[in-house]
């Protein structure tokens, strides 16, 4: 069995897997880590969104072989990014009760800081978030807390 | 302790005790521990006050709801509700429904920390297992949960800090009348003060005993309809809220179905089961009713396997269906107009209306965990009828019901899928197969294509107006048929019979008759349900809300189309004829703070409509804008077209026991509505639905989500809450229809408006049932 070592929440971590076993499985059934979830498997809902070397990314669609040495935050990880008990888009999140199920919410606040992160890179005003930079924040809401998702990543970007 | 011990041998009301004043149990345990049942209420009749047009007599659903059968349905039992004070200063409550982000547990924590004087973070809230013992009293449907638990749920609080009291006063050596409670403490009029954590085992009882205790006046409220923010929030957001795929329970391995081409196919052999079960990490390969379980050591690696298998598949029971069969079959069923053709004089507006199916696929895929040994069972789930599923898996695996224990897990979205069993049936089914404990989560093209659907169906209005006023409106609804066997169907079969105007045909008919109405004066009204085929002919089920959603568009945009001949406004017809003063107040909300008529652009318009039920009376103003720019924005694999750009909705909730949460679950209900009218729908095509992701299904995302939403919470007006998380949908998809049809200049008859034209989408192959997970990703990483 092939051996895989990366990077997970800040501690080197190794698996014996195949290399083509997508690296959301990796996290959620072998290494016990349930922040990043299943919504499709397709690289489409985005539930699982999490971070590679700091960008947003899918692990549901990336085999854990193109991931060797690399950098995964997942959401449990991203207050550790920040040096804090809870990351300043997280926290917006809560003032704002952005919340109902629950369930997209990890990869929806994992998508905010990549975005966030995304737009201050290439000069943006992080504080006018328009249109155009939520219509490329693909994930899924069932439950259809977009309005207050869209509040929660403008207050949670000034704080970043 | 055991519950039954709650039940009073003579619970009725005793004489005397007040609209507030309501006996209470304190239970025989070694912490205080209370529980309260309910007071018959009987439902008041709402009475229309007819403001102008041609009055309407009363329909059955202004006389006697859905939620009166639901709320009625729970009285025998709600004595078994139960609220502990703990030595830690906590209190515990385990609430017999499923959260499933409709906000329930905060509104539920928020009444007890009402009567209890505890802070909102002291109040420990769990979803209790199944209890058979609770009958009718275990069931989140319909929006009824806080209709139904307000008055309980307070009045064991209530006691609970009553006795609280009593116990303090021993210990203060003071007179109860002397003291008071703050947050979580009693204090005397000297000021002393001891803790409720350090009064829970003194305040308890060896025996049970029955108590009076009067609730607190709504006017000296602290807690209730004040925002609130969920109390599963910070679990939610640092990833740690856990649904049942996130369970560790020893030994249940990840598992998954594959699964028939077509609609209820069956296996008829798997030719290589072997070889399957030897792939790497599989452990087992099972055949069941519904297809081929496999089992293995990572979801990955069952989903190789499960497209690995070679399966002969016998032929689904509607193989020869697809959207245009459907269609002329509700055509040909529909149920004949009463009134007849009226004189030249009249003018008659006669409109068809056909809504596609929607899936009620939640974002959490169907899950359930189940460790099946001899003689018992153990099942974790998102549930919404878990004493049912507890008795269907007893039942399926050959068990009494009191040896299956099933777990009520909290449900990432639920909106009606989750009052069906079968996750929980098939999981039990594979354990018992293999003889291994197993969690089965159904893969997303699998939810999309055998999961529930909210049944195709049409709705025929048709009006006669003479001199500016409405004579007469009728509609036909006919719909492939409603699975309301699961709950619904238990708790109506039982109270049906309560019904004034008794002896329906079915279910179906009792949820029609009790929930849709026509909220204007406008003559003679006559609503009628048409069914085709059996309730389990197609997987069906209620999406967020039953039939209005559907019968509230139509109704809506036949308003819209009298306004046109009798040359009034929509707001002000809708104004001249609205029955209820609750609902002309909403409108007016809406109405004003909407700016409706306002001049807008071309290819741009307003639409406005409201909806009454549960207790309530919604709103709805939307702007719409169908602009050539706006309609061809191009976002890869994304539906755009026309968009809602503002929604103004009001909510006269009764009483709103969380605005925040009030507001959080109408925003979800608008998004959802402008979903089902612009995007998204299911196409059948011989026997199986053609989408397989949320690629395929156009559910609303960022991209056509309104920037401008504004809810507005009505201050409270009947002093009893009404409901709230299904509540969101139909006015919203009925302003957005109207909006529509303003904005093109046309009346769109079928919905979603682009459910006729070219698929969006490539369909996924049927064989396999799954498809692969893409190896791209990084490729998309931003």
């Amino acid at each position: 069995m092939p051996t895989h070592s990366f990077t997970l929440n800040g501690k080197a971590v190794t698996v014996d897997c195949d290399d083509d076993l997508r690296l959301l499985w990796v996290l959620r059934d072998l290494l016990g880590v349930h922040g990043p979830k299943y919504g499709c498997g397709l690289d489409v809902c985005k539930a699982c969104t999490s971070h590679v070397d700091g960008e947003a990314f899918n692990p549901c669609s990336v085999p854990v072989k193109d991931v060797e040495g690399r950098e995964i935050t997942t959401i449990e990880g991203l207050p550790a990014t920040v040096g804090k008990a809870l990351h300043p888009m997280q926290q917006a999140w809560l003032d704002r009760d952005v919340p109902q199920c629950g369930y997209c919410q990890p990869g929806q606040i994992m998508a905010a800081v990549a975005k966030v992160q995304e737009v201050r890179a290439a000069g943006g005003d992080i504080t006018a978030l328009d249109d155009a930079a939520f219509d490329e924040i693909r994930n899924i809401c069932r439950c259809g807390t977009y309005q207050r998702i869209r509040e929660a990543t403008i207050a949670g970007a000034q704080g970043m | 302790m055991t519950i039954q011990e709650a039940v009073h041998p003579d619970p009725e009301p005793r004489a005397g005790i007040g609209r507030r004043r309501f006996l209470g149990y304190v239970l025989a345990a070694p912490v205080l521990t209370v529980a309260a049942r309910w007071t018959l209420d009987t439902p008041a009749a709402r009475a229309a006050t007819p403001t102008g047009g041609v009055p309407s007599g009363p329909q059955l659903s202004d006389t006697v709801d859905l939620n009166d059968l639901l709320t009625d349905a729970t009285l025998p039992t709600a004595n078994l509700i139960t609220v502990v004070v703990n030595t830690d200063g906590t209190a515990s409550f385990a609430l017999p429904r499923a959260e499933s982000g409709q906000g329930i547990t905060t509104s539920s924590a928020m009444l007890i920390a009402e009567e209890l004087d505890l802070p909102l973070d002291k109040i420990i809230m769990t979803l209790a297992d199944a209890r058979p013992e609770l009958v009718f009293n275990q069931f989140t449907a319909g929006s009824n949960t806080t209709i139904s638990t307000y008055t309980p749920i307070r009045v064991a609080a209530a006691l609970a800090r009553q006795r609280l009291l009593e116990a303090a006063a021993v210990e203060l050596g003071d007179e109860v009348t002397n003291l008071r409670t703050s947050l979580g403490s009693v204090i005397s009029s000297t000021g002393r003060s001891v803790s409720y954590g350090a009064l829970a085992a003194q305040a308890a009882s060896a025996t049970v005993q029955a108590q009076a205790v009067t609730l607190k006046d709504p006017s000296d409220f602290t807690v209730i309809g004040t925002p609130q923010n969920r109390i599963d929030a910070l679990a939610a957001v640092t990833g740690q809220k856990q649904y049942a795929m996130d369970l560790d329970v020893a030994g249940a391995l990840p598992t998954m179905v594959c699964r028939a081409p077509t609609l209820n196919g069956t296996v008829q052999a798997v030719r290589n089961s072997a070889q399957v079960k030897g792939m790497p990490g599989i452990t087992d390969v099972a055949v069941i009713p519904t297809g081929v379980a496999v089992r293995g050591a990572t979801f990955g690696q069952v989903i190789d396997a499960v497209r690995a298998l070679d399966v002969s598949w016998g032929p689904g029971n509607v193989d020869g269906e697809s959207d245009g069969t459907v269609l002329a079959a509700l055509q040909a069923a529909e149920l004949p107009m009463a009134v007849p053709k009226v004189p030249a004089l009249a003018t008659t507006l006669d409109a068809r209306f056909t809504f596609y199916w929607r899936s009620n696929s939640a974002l959490e895929p169907q899950t359930a965990v189940a460790d099946v040994r001899a003689g018992s069972a153990e099942v974790w789930s998102a549930m919404q009828s878990p004493i049912l599923t507890q008795q269907t898996v007893a039942t399926a695996l050959g068990l009494p019901v009191s040896a299956v224990t099933a777990h009520v897990v909290q449900a990432g979205g639920a909106f009606g899928r989750r009052m069906f069993s079968n996750v929980v049936v098939e999981a039990a089914q594979i354990s018992k197969a293999v003889g291994k404990p197993v969690k089965l989560m159904w893969d997303r093209t699998a939810e999309f294509r055998y999961g529930r659907v909210h049944p195709m169906c049409t709705s025929r209005v048709r009006a006669t107006v003479l001199g500016g006023n409405v004579l007469s409106f009728e509609q036909r609804h006919t719909s492939v048929a409603t699975d309301y066997t699961q709950g619904f169907g238990e708790i109506l079969s039982s109270t049906a019979g309560k019904l004034p105007e008794g002896d329906f045909l079915g279910y179906s008919q009792t949820v029609f008759e009790t929930t849709t109405n026509v909220p204007y004066n406008v003559g003679v009204v006559s609503q009628l349900l048409n069914e085709i085929f059996q309730y389990d002919t197609f997987h069906s089920g209620s999406v967020r809300n039953l039939y209005n959603p559907e019968v509230v568009t139509a109704v809506e945009l036949m308003v819209d189309q009298i306004a046109r001949v009798v040359g009034k406004d929509p707001y002000a017809l809708r104004r001249s004829l609205v029955k209820d003063p609750r609902a002309g107040a909403v409108l007016d909300a809406v109405a004003k703070a909407g700016a409706w008529g306002r001049s807008m652009p071309a290819n741009t318009a307003q639409g406005i409509a409201i909806h009454t039920e549960y207790k309530g009376a919604t709103a709805c103003l939307v702007e719409l804008d169908n602009t050539p720019a706006t309609v061809r924005r191009t976002i890869r694999d994304a539906v755009t077209g026309p968009r809602v750009t503002k929604v103004v909705f009001a909510i006269d909730a009764g009483l709103p026991i969380n605005p925040r949460g009030l507001e959080a679950q109408m925003m979800g209900g608008v998004n959802s509505a402008i979903g089902q009218v612009l995007t998204e729908s299911l196409h059948l095509q011989d026997g199986h639905f053609l989408e397989g992701s949320w690629d395929n299904y156009f559910y609303t995302r960022q991209w056509n989500a309104p920037p401008d939403l504004q809810v507005i919470v009505m201050p409270p007006t009947t002093g009893e809450p009404g409901g709230a998380g299904e509540f969101g949908v139909a006015a919203a998809k009925a302003a957005v229809a109207c909006a529509y049809a303003r904005a093109t200049g046309s009346l769109p008859t079928s919905f979603p408006v682009n459910h006729d034209g070219p698929l969006a989408f490539t369909p996924y192959p049927t064989v396999p049932s799954m498809p692969q997970s893409p190896t791209d990703g990084l490729d998309h990483a931003y």
